[in-house]
């Protein structure tokens, strides 16, 4: 009898190119997602060993780093940026790799773009030289990031060395309250593993709670995995994902369709598939989460407290919630809904898309940003935003105070001039609250789409689920 | 990339957990196009307080680089790997690192040497009580020596410490398989998406 297998370990076996003991196995890649940061140095490196990009055509590039978000028609009035995009405009003209550039529609994030316009599919391989490629999982695609050396070894090589992963099942039963986000279970499950639980792990997301979510929901749990540690998280296909993926622009058509439907369909671990490791967590005790520290691990449900460092379990983390807790400003045994915002931030490869558009507008309409709170919206990509504007989303955004930008990754990494000013305190539905992320000194909270709506409007944190 | 066979000398003692990697080298710096000149920005923000612990004169120049739990998690920018490099860090010595970071690390030919937390916690106090005591790594019997009395052995990949001890470039030796590789895509599913398909919506916005 053929052994049960993981979804993991099927597509591992479908992309071995070489397999000797001892060694990493040889893995193809089906898609190499490039943009303007991480690239440079590994282009500069197929030209010094006279190299050349092996599949121009399994290859993507787009700028979204650090592109202005405001009015593109101006001069960009950053030379560095401008030489970066200006280097990978060059590149792709050089090795002959299609690029979405700045007044593309396509443009956007890299992990919007692929997905929305059908070039994510099941099954496949992925990398790109950026940590939340894990969000290209929720189509049951193993995706994962990787620095520039091995940007350079796709380019030249459309394979990579790679050593077989643990495998680890997280599963969210039962069903989440109203107000509780995609993007609640995924801090929820940050914060039960720790940022470092997945070290090692590609992780498998499974239960009613995830089978129940939709595609853009599934990208944002995915997306964060690294957060966890994990290099990639995915999500087995099922008709969501086939529903998503018909029509779009690099699906499959026709008899091509139904035979890929038979092979996805495939992809699935099996019954008695064995995991190294395996977590069970009820959707039903998951509350909106809200961030206090400087790691994604460090958040609590919004009706909590700041808690107080000295009841950590460790001395380690004792002093690591103390320093987050002095870099954040905060005090022990604050409400968190007592905590005020300056800033808002809706966007990122976490929730720039079009349904997280939808469900802060829902919560926005009508309604005012305060006074003392300064909120933008972010789309993830021109496709994002032309539908945005199609709905009328972009005049509610507008019309309560918000500032609507051009796409790209923003505030959410601060590369371009969005940033936040030092003890500058923000609500963000972006991925990390590292110190210094969004801007040398800045506060980040991580937040869902709709709690950073919320916050916009009173000013503070306030309980989604009271509201709507 | 260069051989490395043993990296000895004292130790940064980088007593803190979780250490991200956009800490060891912020985002304002990755405009830069070029590998090199790192290390001048390496954990800037940090920098600016003048007690940090790559401030101080004792240990300037340190091959050894200690921290706690988690090293490098986060962004996957090879700029903290090459602005450590760039800094004259040639080992980090931790209880764990991020996977990207420490992937990274193999490639660039940096050591990240994994030991028990007792163990970090022990070179630690000791690089904190004694700024010059001397660290020897030696990659080829996996082991971290503080003198004669304590000696920790460490696990490391076999394929990357062949690598490492040889220099070896990664992509010559995948190339070695090109053969491999053409036989796969003659073979591969026609049906995965190619980025050159005639799009249908590639409007230009002007």
């Amino acid at each position: 009898m053929v052994q049960p297998q993981t979804i993991v370990d099927k597509i591992w076996e479908q992309h071995i190119v070489h397999a000797e003991k001892g060694k990493p196995d040889l893995l193809y890649i089906d898609l190499h997602l490039v943009h303007e940061v991480t690239s440079p140095q590994a282009f500069e490196g197929l030209r010094i060993s006279n190299r050349s990009v092996r599949r121009p055509n399994l290859t993507l590039a787009t700028v979204d780093h650090n592109v202005p978000t405001t009015d593109r028609t101006l001069p960009n009035p950053d030379p560095l940026s401008t030489q970066q995009i200006e280097v990978l405009r060059a590149n792709c003209k050089e090795f002959d790799i299609p690029l979405w550039d700045i007044f593309d529609l396509r443009q956007g994030i890299v992990h919007i773009i692929s997905p929305e316009h059908g070039l994510t599919q099941p099954g496949m391989t992925i990398v790109c030289g950026d940590s939340h490629t894990s969000t290209h999982g929720a189509f049951g695609a193993l995706a994962f990031g990787i620095g520039t050396s091995e940007v350079e070894h796709v380019l030249a090589t459309q394979s990579l060395p790679q050593s077989r992963p643990k495998k680890m099942s997280i599963e969210v039963t039962g069903e989440l309250g109203i107000g509780v986000t995609a993007k609640d279970v995924i801090l929820a499950i940050i914060r039960h593993t720790g940022v470092d639980g997945g070290v090692g792990y590609v992780i498998e997301y499974r239960g009613d709670v995830i089978r129940k979510f939709s595609m853009e929901e599934r990208m944002t749990v995915c997306n964060m995995t690294i957060e966890g540690g994990a290099r990639a998280g995915l999500i087995a296909p099922d008709e969501t994902t086939f529903d998503y993926l018909l029509g779009k622009e690099f699906s499959p058509s026709g008899s091509d369709w139904e035979q890929q439907i038979k092979n996805w369909k495939e992809l699935v671990s099996d019954e008695g598939a064995m995991f190294d490791k395996s977590i069970v967590l009820d959707g039903n005790s998951i509350a909106p989460h809200v961030t206090w520290g400087t790691t994604p691990a460090q958040s609590v449900p919004i009706s909590d407290v700041v808690p107080n460092p000295d009841e950590a379990t460790t001395t380690a983390s004792r002093e690591t919630a103390a320093r987050a807790l002095k870099y954040m400003g905060l005090e022990a045994g604050t409400p968190i809904t007592d905590i005020s915002v300056d800033r808002v931030f809706i966007g990122s490869c976490t929730n720039g898309r079009i349904e997280d558009l939808r469900k802060a507008a829902n919560i926005i309409e009508g309604q005012k940003v305060a006074s003392s709170v300064s909120a933008m919206i972010v789309p993830g990509s021109g496709k994002v935003k032309q539908q945005a504007e199609n709905e009328g989303l972009d005049a509610i955004f507008k019309d309560a105070g918000f500032e609507w930008r051009e796409p790209g990754c923003s505030m959410c990494l601060g590369m371009n001039p969005d940033i936040l000013l030092p003890k500058e305190r923000c609500a963000s539905t972006s991925n990390r609250n590292f110190e210094g992320r969004q801007g040398a000194g800045g506060r980040t909270h991580l937040v869902s789409p709709e709690m950073a709506a919320a916050a916009a409007i009173a000013g503070n944190f306030v309980d989604v689920r009271e509201i709507i | 990339m260069k051989k490395i066979k043993q990296v000895h000398g004292n130790a940064i003692p980088l007593n803190r957990a979780d250490v991200d990697t956009d800490q060891i080298i912020p985002k304002q710096f990755l405009k830069r196009i070029e590998r090199t000149g790192y290390g001048e920005f390496a954990f800037f923000d940090w920098r600016k307080d003048d007690d940090f612990v790559t401030n101080l004169p004792q240990y300037q120049s340190a091959p050894i680089m200690l921290a706690q739990q988690n090293f490098g998690c986060g962004s996957s920018r090879e700029h903290a790997v090459w602005a450590l490099e760039d800094m004259g860090v040639e080992a980090v010595i931790a209880p764990s690192f991020g996977d990207i970071f420490r992937n990274n690390c193999s490639k660039v030919g940096l050591l990240t040497i994994q030991l028990d937390q007792d163990d970090v916690d022990y070179l630690m106090s000791r690089a904190e009580e004694l700024p010059e005591g001397e660290i020897v790594i030696n990659l080829e019997s996996q082991t971290v020596t503080t003198g004669s009395d304590w000696s920790r052995q460490f696990e490391v990949d076999e394929y990357v410490k062949h690598r490492l001890l040889n220099g070896l470039d990664d992509i010559g030796i995948t190339l070695e398989n090109e053969q491999n590789i053409s036989l796969f895509e003659e073979l591969r599913s026609g049906l995965f998406p190619s980025t050159d398909q005639d799009g249908q919506d590639n409007l230009k916005i002007n």
